[in-house]
């Protein structure tokens, strides 16, 4: 029966052209303004690390002077770096890492290559398990590493074929600014968007090319990148540990809630501590937040990529009382047919049904057209030079949303009409015909 | 008027029995006017932005910045020969640095106060950290007082070398700090404080835009503090606008054969730097247009397609009409009073609705009150594009020979 319904709908659609390819239009472009905007929005909202996002866990202590307090200031977005060590050497959680940004000059050895600048991290050992970084081959460096302020470095599979060439990386030493450290492990590609634990450097950029021990940067005292907030007057050296400026970011991993409310527990404890050892002026104020609330509370999705997606649906929804209006308007032109079929003894459920699976049909292809253009909408998106762009592609999964969207659209705008049609009486329209 | 009233009854009639096919064409002018209302608004709120001034002649500015790959003990002194190289080149008309550029990605920020030991800072304040010559390079304007003597210029690597605070005797402010530090009074001549430095503002510039001016923030101050190429600063030249891209050429070949450690990395012109800066409010710009025009499109084609169908429908009744003395322009004007219904009751719900949306945008992105004059504007558009479409159809209807009338009842 389908199948006829099917022929009877193609028949229809050829009848009218202008119209159902009105209809067609008018919901591909609704749908490929969705897809190409939710896209978007869902690399911008996505969870960078769905397998432990909620076991991963930034602290925040109050380490601002008690100049200008009050108690529903917002904590500092990053810890001191007293703080930051003082934590990683308590070690209360499953794992946990202290890190902040850098930028590396690299001058390969190969005299035709000229010098360029990566990204580097500098952080502590756990670092790589707790953030499942995937290693091409070695591995990262030990506590004991951190501890000896080692002079090791864990590199992306990128940046050791452009220094290395083909050869393996792991175990040979590489020269950056006037240092020269050992590689110990090489990243496969990897990326964490949003770049959720450091959102100072760039948010959806790529993830770092070098890794170094934490330690190890301070010793050397090596260029950081990110923000910094400073309070007090300038000190000659804000990144040293007696400073009070916060630079520095700090994640823990917890795997039960137990851990997590005892770790709350613990942190509200150190930084009574602090207070009562007279480093933390104001009274102890801390949080906890999972990589999900931390990126709701520093409202990493920009609001123009909401404004964005809401735009797109409302533009949908348009399309919708559109292809409404004109449905209706096709079904009522066709009244003597329905009557004619309806005196022959078709039933109004099929009349129904048969325009239903018509208004489907043209969801179907306005999904293939809206398919079409969202494919090209973020071929455009690409072109631009910002990170988030070039990680806007369709998958599996919008596949499918873009053509539930359209058939569900057509569905619902084919209800009414359909309704409307199966109404019909025949012996009206045969009389008038 | 009565003539009006009598063409209104068979419109009202007719629309009293298809009030479904009514209630969509209302719906969707509704839902149109609301949306475009907003999207039309939005774009001129970025193009406003996108538009700001930056009080420097921006058209006659590059930036050249570089960094060094190895340890310079004396930075000063490669940053004096680079400056001389720089001046060098043909149609190179000055030369400063600064520690930060308006649309660059580096920006400084620092509280002022107006006492030592005030709890909160008066005005945060954008930092420049400018080298000698920078009001002539940039061509920022001085409105009040003097520009930096020579001899108030200090260097941020000797800086840099000091523990504790330097002394700042006099800084510039722009005249967006003067007014939120000294509201309604003179700035000039007065005693500034950044924690435990006090200055005195010797100068009022116009208003150069700080780098992060999306924090709404216009307000900056410029300290006499030398950047050198080590450690971040611009390097700004003032040439002719067709020479810019030539310099650049230039200016890198002569900074790498000057110092071949280093990485030149920024070399561009500041009109570009603007354009990239709000590259995003462009996009979104482009796409309100787009979406908004295919809003109007797609509208005016339902209206088309629905007075069709009507049209269509209503044949005979049109015969009869006609047959009964109706003139063709009657008919017209039937169906286009039809349509300028549907649309007044379509543009009155989606005003609403658009104001109404503009109220949650002004709450959830600090969006601004859309003004008033957008609902005649709105409404005169939307009444257009409605008679527009419908002026097909209705002239299709109007050209139906009064025989139809006697056809379909026989």
């Amino acid at each position: 029966m389908f199948a006829y319904y099917l022929a009877l709908a193609l028949r229809g659609m050829r009848r009218s052209r202008v119209l159902t390819g009105l209809m067609v239009l008018a919901l591909g472009l609704g749908i490929g303004a969705c897809m190409t905007t939710l896209t978007v929005y869902r690399v911008m909202s996505g969870d960078p690390i769905p397998s432990k996002s909620h076991r991963l866990f930034t602290p925040q202590l109050d380490s601002d002077p008690m100049k200008g307090y009050t108690p529903d200031d917002e904590l500092p977005e990053q810890m001191t770096r007293f703080d930051a060590e003082a934590l990683l050497r308590e070690h209360h959680g499953v794992q946990q890492a202290v890190m902040t940004g850098g930028g590396f000059s690299i001058v390969p050895d190969q005299p035709d290559l000229l010098p360029f600048f990566v990204d580097s991290r500098y952080t502590s050992a756990d670092f790589f398990s707790m953030f499942d970084a995937p290693f091409e081959a070695g591995q990262g460096w030990t506590a004991a590493d951190d501890e000896a302020r080692a002079r090791v470095a864990v590199i992306t599979t990128e940046l050791a074929e452009k220094v290395f060439g083909k050869q393996p990386a792991v175990g040979r030493d590489i020269r950056i600014d006037e240092q020269v450290y050992r590689v110990v492990g090489v990243l496969k590609p990897w990326q964490l968007t949003p770049h959720f634990y450091d959102l100072n450097t760039s948010r959806f950029g790529n993830t770092e090319q070098v890794y170094v021990p934490f330690s190890t940067s301070r010793e050397l005292k090596l260029s950081r990148n990110g923000s910094m907030t400073c309070h007090s007057e300038k000190s000659a050296d804000p990144t040293a540990l007696a400073s009070m400026c916060t630079w520095v970011q700090y994640w823990v991993q917890l795997d039960t809630a137990q851990q997590v409310s005892d770790y709350r527990q613990y942190l509200q404890g150190y930084a009574e501590r602090q207070h009562a050892a007279g480093r933390f002026e104001r009274p102890a104020r801390t949080a906890l937040h999972d990589v999900m609330g931390w990126m709701t509370l520093k409202k990493v999705v920009p609001s123009d990529a909401e404004l964005q997606v809401g735009v797109a649906f409302a533009f949908l929804l348009l399309c919708l009382v559109n292809t409404i209006g004109l449905l209706l308007a096709k079904c009522l032109r066709r009244a003597p047919e329905i009557g004619v079929r309806r005196a022959l003894g078709a039933s109004r459920r099929s009349i129904f049904l048969q325009f239903l699976v018509e208004a489907g049909v043209i969801g179907l292809l306005g999904g293939a057209l809206g398919l079409l253009l969202s494919i090209g909408g973020l071929a455009l998106v690409r072109q631009s030079p910002s990170g988030v762009a070039k990680l806007a592609e369709l998958d599996m999964t919008m596949l499918a949303l873009n053509f539930g969207l359209g058939l569900a659209a057509s569905v619902l705008a084919g209800l009414l009409p359909a309704w409307r049609a199966c109404q019909i009486t025949p012996a009206l329209q045969l009389k008038s015909s | 008027m009565s003539n009006f009233w009598m063409d209104l009854r068979p419109v009202l009639s007719s629309l009293s029995r298809h009030k479904t096919a009514a209630f969509l064409i209302v719906l969707e002018i509704a839902l149109s006017c609301a949306l475009i209302c907003n999207a039309v608004f939005v774009i001129g709120q970025r193009r406003e932005l996108m538009n700001v001034s930056t009080a420097v002649a921006e058209n006659e500015l590059v930036r050249v910045q570089t960094i060094g790959l190895r340890k310079d003990e004396n930075p000063d002194v490669r940053t004096r020969e680079d400056m001389v190289l720089l001046r060098s080149i043909a149609g190179v008309r000055d030369v400063t640095i600064s520690s930060q550029v308006p649309f660059g990605n580096s920006a400084w920020n620092t509280g002022y106060s107006l006492r030592k030991d005030q709890e909160k800072p008066t005005a945060h304040l954008s930092l420049y950290m400018v080298g000698e010559r920078f009001l002539d390079t940039t061509g920022l304007r001085l409105l009040e007082g003097r520009d930096f003597l020579p001899e108030e210029y200090q260097s941020m690597a000797v800086l840099d070398k000091i523990e504790g605070d330097a002394p700042m005797p006099s800084v510039l402010i722009n005249h967006a700090a003067a007014e939120k530090l000294f509201p309604g009074d003179s700035a000039l001549g007065k005693e500034v404080w950044n924690g435990n430095v006090a200055s005195r503002v010797i100068g009022i510039v116009d208003d150069i835009l700080p780098p992060n001016l999306r924090q709404g923030n216009k307000a900056a101050v410029l300290q006499p503090v030398r950047f050198n190429y080590a450690n971040g600063g611009s390097y700004l030249l003032r040439v002719a606008p067709e020479d810019r891209d030539r310099v650049l050429k230039e200016a890198g070949v002569l900074l790498d054969k000057a110092m071949h450690e280093r990485i030149i990395f920024r070399l561009e012109r500041m009109d570009e730097m603007r354009s990239k800066y709000f590259r995003e409010d462009r996009a979104l710009a482009w796409l309100l247009g787009i979406v908004s025009l295919a809003m109007l499109l797609i509208t005016a084609l339902g209206i088309v397609g629905l007075a069709s169908f009507w049209v269509q429908q209503r044949t005979q009744m049109i015969g009869v009409r006609r047959a009964l003395g109706a003139t063709r322009h009657q008919i017209l004007r039937y169906f286009q009073l039809e349509n300028l219904l549907l649309s007044s009751a379509g543009i009155a719900l989606g005003m609403l609705a658009a104001y109404a949306i503009n109220f949650v945008l002004m709450k959830q992105h600090e969006l601004a009150p859309m003004p008033l004059w957008y609902l005649p504007v709105g409404t005169l558009g939307l009444w257009a594009l409605g008679q527009l479409a419908v002026l097909g159809p209705a002239m299709r209807a109007a050209a139906v020979p009064p025989v139809v009338a006697t056809r379909g009842l026989a």
